[in-house]
């Protein structure tokens, strides 16, 4: 069964849009509907549209439109300094802008060659951390949201990212929008109160894993619902350059954890959960393993967090200018790898500045995921992708 | 057995709804008009400029309008104009003083980078979050007067970190003191010094 082509022509741009659902006859299989998913809808995560072409209620065709939240970050950042766009950085995926914050301050300081102090490196392997356990613990509970639990799997995830929160917001004073990251280190020492809280946390955090498992990896309808829908195959991810969980889910070892080594990972003891099906209940069960291993490494991390300066002392943070040159900082966010693109030419702002985007990359195969499932599937796919549209459309 | 799954998920829900009404794990909410969660040491919502005395707030701000917080604000919501007059500052030496201090908080995304940078200790973060306007163009648009909080204020909102700033801002005066107090002894010596040397050379011109 090939897609049909639609009959009529496409009406040109600019000119008035007719009904957001059109019949297309092919003569073969009867009518097709083209139905537009998006902008508003509630399970596209944000202001993301999917033009689906359906054969009663099975897609046949998915093309996915964005650019709806579009808000010129790049450019925005090659007209002020390297500092004033650490705050954007927060918002470019606004579920985990500490990570953000790390992989640009780590583009600046490749391009200036800074070095960062020890503890420093600590603090930003647990605020990493931390941040994928708040991305990944969001994201099991949307995924339930979009299977149609009404709320209870996703608001007691919630319950365990709101504690998380509350940490980032004790430290950096802001709960999402943390800007905690500097060139050169990071902003505020954390009292040992906050480390004590944060370990207590931490410590804690298995139980809650362990109950939610309990309520949901054993559930029927989860097992019918993503078992064998939306598969992946490896061969085709490593073309389309996915990256993050849903590669690994596929069955490909990257994680640029073990493979970069930044910041001080290689001192760190964990293992890369790896999938075998690349379907959709392997994508969830990679981001509850991926929680475990962060709670190990998080664990090791308040173990041996050296004292000592969280900054380097020759930084500058006023009348910051990196000599000419370039440089690409990249990490391993919750979804992927996430990179910085920096051109300098020695003046206080950028020449060029461009986003590795993981969310949106990742998204360039959802059409061949989606094809021959149905609606109702198509939503838990792109739920299990993982898409933040503040990263995809920037 | 299918449907195990469901019942044993389902056991779970019926402990978190029991666990909710004795088991603070479980309890995550507070009854927010009534109840506050506190805030922490370094939350902040909006910068404020610091003044030194209360009852003459516009007379003892801090801020010496240098603009850069103007120039590296990242959404540009600052705008300040410079006096063309010097006035004693805190610590008695002349300078400039903004005429114009204008904050635009609908545009302001609180990212603090301002109070990082100012080297005069002068604009902070504040911690109010309450904040209401009927008026969608000048409502949230702060001017000086409304900008400008007491050091009291400032101590009563963020203690540890107002401490270290009036520490080092005492020590920076206590410098500048003996800086002027040894210019000025070092001056007296200087026109001593001229004047016991000044005459014998003075009285055969005089001669």
């Amino acid at each position: 069964m090939s897609p049909a082509a639609p009959t009529q022509a496409p009406a040109p741009f600019g000119a008035p849009s007719g009904p957001t659902v059109r019949t297309v006859t092919d003569a073969f299989h009867g009518d097709l509907l083209e139905v537009s998913m998006g902008p508003q809808h509630p399970s596209t995560h944000g202001v993301f549209r999917m033009d689906v072409t359906l054969d009663g209620e099975v897609i046949v065709k998915l093309k996915p439109v964005f650019g709806y939240l579009h808000r010129n970050h790049e450019k925005i950042a090659e007209n002020t300094s390297y500092l004033a766009s650490m705050p954007y950085t927060d918002r470019l995926d606004y579920l985990c802008s500490m990570s953000t914050n790390w992989a640009y301050a780590l583009a600046v300081e490749k391009l200036a060659g800074q070095a960062v102090p020890d503890r420093a490196q600590y603090l930003r392997i647990i605020l990493a951390e931390l941040t994928r356990i708040v991305n990944h613990a969001c994201l099991v509970g949307f995924l339930f949201n979009d299977l149609g639990t009404s709320f209870t799997p996703l608001l007691y995830a919630f319950r365990e990212r709101e504690k998380i929160i509350d940490l980032f917001e004790a430290l950096s004073g802001s709960r999402m929008m943390c800007n905690y990251q500097r060139f050169g280190g990071c902003r505020i020492d954390p009292s040992p109160e906050w480390l004590a809280a944060a370990s207590r946390l931490v410590d804690n955090f298995p139980r809650f894993l362990d109950e939610y498992e309990r309520m949901l990896t054993g559930n029927e309808i989860l097992l019918a619902r993503t078992q064998g829908v939306g598969r992946l195959k490896a061969a085709n991810a490593i073309n389309a350059g996915i990256t993050g969980p849903v590669l690994r889910a596929a069955g490909v070892n990257y994680d640029l954890r073990k493979v970069d080594a930044y910041g001080f990972y290689s001192r760190f003891d964990f293992r890369v959960p790896l999938g075998e099906h690349g379907d959709t209940y392997d994508r969830y069960m990679m981001r509850i393993l991926e929680m475990r291993e962060s709670v190990k490494i998080l664990q090791q991390a308040f173990r041996d967090l050296p004292t000592g300066p969280i900054m380097d002392p020759k930084a500058k943070i006023r009348g910051f200018r990196p000599k000419a040159g370039e440089a690409y900082g990249r990490l391993e966010s919750p979804k992927g790898e996430l990179g910085f693109y920096l051109l300098s030419d020695g003046t206080p702002n950028p020449y060029r500045y461009r986003v590795r985007p993981p969310s949106l990359i990742n998204l360039t195969l959802l059409e061949e995921m989606c094809l021959g499932h149905t609606v109702a599937d198509a939503v838990v796919i792109l739920g299990s992708i993982d898409i933040v549209l503040g990263e995809v459309d920037r | 057995m299918l449907g195990s799954g469901i019942l044993k998920g389902l056991a779970v829900t019926a402990k978190n709804f029991a666990g909710s009404f004795y088991d603070p794990e479980r309890m995550a909410t507070v009854q927010y008009p009534e109840e506050r969660a506190p805030l922490g040491e370094h939350y902040r919502s909006f910068p404020l400029l610091v003044c030194e005395n209360a009852a003459d707030p516009l007379g003892t701000l801090r801020c010496v309008a240098c603009t850069i917080c103007e120039k590296e604000c990242p959404p540009q919501c600052i705008y300040i104009e410079k006096s063309k007059d010097k006035k004693p500052d805190a610590t008695g030496k002349p300078q400039l003083y903004p005429v114009i201090f204008t904050i635009d908080t609908a545009v302001c995304m609180g990212c603090g980078i301002c109070a990082e940078l100012c080297p005069f200790d002068s604009i902070k973060m504040d911690k109010v979050f309450e904040v209401t306007a009927t008026n969608r163009f000048t409502g949230l648009l702060l001017e000086r007067d409304q900008l400008a909080k007491s050091n009291a204020y400032y101590h009563s909102i963020r203690p540890a970190e107002a401490a270290e700033v009036d520490a080092r801002l005492a020590a920076e005066r206590l410098a500048a003191e003996e800086k002027a107090k040894a210019a000025a002894l070092a001056k007296a010596a200087a026109a001593a010094a001229k004047a016991a040397a000044a005459p014998p050379t003075t009285p055969p011109s005089a001669a």
